[in-house]
């Protein structure tokens, strides 16, 4: 399946930063689309971050429980990928509790068929489970994190 | 308890799936069911509708547009964006369960005592077919639709009606000894309307009479429409509404009276509820609900309507108006009993107007010749219409608990309208519950046509009921031939609907298939 192979994978170690350094969520979302350019997932870094932005000026996307979940299907996207950051500090989304420390920055092709939404889905419903979320904080190898994150929503 | 709920967001790949994971997390954890429709970017698979007719409240966490909304409606339901679900699904859960357990009036009670609870008309309409349950019989379901209409009929038929008794008190006390003469002067009122003419003073009370009988005149059109709309909306939701009301209109504009709307009303429902059954891709869906049905349904059921009864209407009322003729040479006293049976019959619809003409004609002939004859039919006639409101008002006074609420509350509009001669009064309870309620109060208004006749009482006006008493001879006798319909009819109701239901609901059930074809 894409999910579980290199080559089209959801997420693979390179799109993972455990120590992820920004204070705003532009620098945040710019540093993590910054990782899935050189993975050759996305082929336009400001048409990717345009189409994100424009995302994001909807609704803002921090979710309570200091979770970031930027995201936009774009035309600039070549394959269904999520980038994973984690921060310490904690970087603001717009949450109403407070900043995001797991930022997730989603990234869906324009034209994704339903196999790939459904990846996508699989993922966003893992957002919302507790044990899905402490495990990501405890982690501590991001071959690990995207092991761990690619079985997780494997269809 | 059992919910549905649909999520819905801007980009549908994120936050649609994480609210539909934070309900079903958060009402498993409640001990309840939930089905979650995810209207995403990959689409969305629709709930089985079996789901949505069984669920107690619905759940809309959405930040943009639910599709085909409609599939929801009159249930109870909770709105949220999708952040509040995924923040804070135990609390949406909880306003679910809320608001299942407090939502008005959808209970059913089948059966067994006074029957289902009826909708009531605020609050964008909680209503009655989603909630009736696939195993319930056709008798059930027959009667929920009657009584949704009813329940938004009720307010149309006392607002109008005490209008037109306004207007007839107003113009006893303004015009004396010609107060009968009102409804001549809304027409005349209406014509300068339509010239763009408005025949009004403020210090006038005649003025003032007319004024409240033409608004309730209009308020009355729109009874047989609300009637036939909202028992399609019963059946078939909001696509049911715009042919339900047409089918409506249409009853009026072919003189179908109210039993013509109810036809019309099932018949449009029955329509819409075939059309909503086609399959068809998804991105059509919209337009069909919106444009397709409306304008299929009312073509259809308005057409067949006009082409169907308008003809045997006018041949109906042609035939008894001669029958009529031929029996005034007879019996007058079986004549009453005729004019009594036929008021009654479909108030104020076509037969009950053929009565009222006759009635009319015959006054006015009376008054140009100098006889008495004419005068004794319009006093019968309009005995006999003054008794189907009074009987039932009675009977829902006397036995509260064979009425559903919404009738209770009618019953006291119905003591003024009955009072007035406005023999529509009673529509709401006969809509509801046709078979037991008409052929009581057409044996009441039989026995009081039959004795007025049988009293010799005159009237030397065609309207008014109480208010035109000054015209009436032999008043006393008079009142004791209503009062004795009046009982007869509501004793003969009180126990029609006290006899074994499970029988009149198989009754029922017939009439249902025969006049819904091919819903089920």
């Amino acid at each position: 399946m894409t999910a579980t192979t290199e080559n089209g994978a959801l997420i693979t170690s390179a799109m993972v930063d455990l120590d992820l350094e920004a204070t705003t969520k532009d620098e945040a979302t710019r540093h993590l689309a910054e990782l899935l350019v050189a993975e050759g997932r996305i082929n336009d870094l400001d048409g990717f971050l345009a189409d994100v932005r424009a995302r994001e000026a909807q609704m803002a996307t921090g979710l309570e429980g200091g979770i970031g979940i930027p995201h936009c299907r774009s035309e600039h996207v070549t394959v269904p990928t999520v980038a994973f950051g984690r921060s310490d500090d904690g970087v603001d989304y717009g949450a109403a509790d407070g900043p995001a420390h797991l930022i997730f920055l989603i990234a869906a092709p324009a034209g994704a068929d339903s196999a790939h939404l459904k990846i996508l889905a699989a993922l966003a419903r893992r957002l919302v489970r507790a044990e899905f979320k402490d495990n990501l904080r405890a982690a501590t190898d991001p071959a690990a994190v995207a092991d761990y994150i690619r079985t997780e929503v494997t269809p | 308890m059992k919910f549905v709920a649909v999520t819905s967001c801007p980009t549908g790949i994120a936050h649609t799936y994480m609210a539909a994971e934070s309900l079903e997390q958060s009402a498993a954890a409640a001990g309840h069911e939930i089905v979650v429709e995810t209207q995403g970017a990959g689409g969305a698979e629709r709930v089985d509708p079996a789901v949505i007719a069984d669920a107690d409240a619905v759940i809309f966490a959405a930040d943009v547009e639910v599709q085909a909304r409609e599939r929801f409606a009159g249930k109870p339901t909770v709105t949220s964006g999708v952040k509040g679900a995924i923040n804070n699904g135990p609390a949406l859960i909880a306003q679910a369960e809320e608001a299942a357990t407090t939502a008005p009036a959808t209970a059913i009670a089948p059966a067994a005592g006074g029957g289902a609870t009826v909708a009531t008309a605020d609050g964008g309409g909680p209503e009655l077919a989603s909630k009736v349950q696939a195993g319930d019989s056709w008798g059930t379901r027959f009667r929920q639709w009657l009584m949704t209409g009813v329940s938004y009929l009720i307010p149309f038929v006392a607002a109008g009606g005490l209008l037109i008794a306004l207007g007839f008190a107003l113009n006893t006390i303004a015009r004396g000894d010609q107060g009968y003469l009102v409804t001549d002067q809304a027409d005349a009122f209406r014509a300068g309307l339509a010239d763009s003419e408005v025949l009004f003073s403020a210090t006038s009370l005649a003025d003032w009479a007319t004024l409240s009988m033409v608004i309730g005149q209009a308020a009355f059109g729109l009874i047989v429409p609300v009637l036939a709309g909202f028992i399609a909306f019963a059946m078939a939701d909001r696509p049911g509404l715009a042919p339900g009301f047409v089918a409506g209109l249409v009853a009026g504009l072919v003189g179908a009276g109210f039993l013509g709307g109810l036809i019309g009303g099932l018949l449009a429902g029955g329509f819409v509820m075939w059309l909503k059954r086609v399959k068809l891709p998804f991105a059509f869906a919209g337009v069909w609900t919106v444009v397709v049905i409306p304008l299929l349904g009312s073509l259809v059921i308005g057409g067949l309507m006009i082409l169907v009864l308008g003809g045997p209407i006018a041949a109906l009322q042609n035939g008894l108006t001669s029958w009529l003729e031929s029996l005034s040479g007879g019996s007058i006293v079986i004549l009453g009993v005729i004019l009594g049976l036929m008021m009654a019959f479909d108030m104020g619809g076509p037969v009950n107007k053929v009565a009222y003409f006759f009635g009319v004609a015959s006054l006015s002939t009376s008054l140009e010749t100098g006889t008495d004859t004419g005068l004794q039919i319009m006093a019968a006639v309009m005995a006999a219409g003054m008794v189907p409101p009074l009987a039932l008002a009675l009977a829902a006074t006397l036995r509260s608990k064979l009425f559903t609420p919404a009738e209770q509350e009618n019953a006291k509009p119905a003591w003024l309208l009955g009072a007035s001669f406005i023999t529509e009064g009673a529509i709401p309870f006969a809509a509801s519950d046709p078979l037991r309620v008409i052929p009581s109060i057409m044996a009441g208004s039989a026995l009081t046509g039959g004795l007025v006749m049988a009293f010799g009482s005159t009237l030397q006006a065609p309207h008014g009921g109480i208010f035109v008493v000054p015209f009436i001879s032999n008043p006393w006798l008079y009142l004791v031939a209503i009062v004795a319909g009046m009982a007869l009819g509501a004793f003969l109701v009180i126990a029609a609907k006290s006899t074994k239901r499970a029988e009149q609901q198989l009754v029922q059930a017939e009439v249902a298939a025969g006049l819904v074809p091919a819903t089920r």
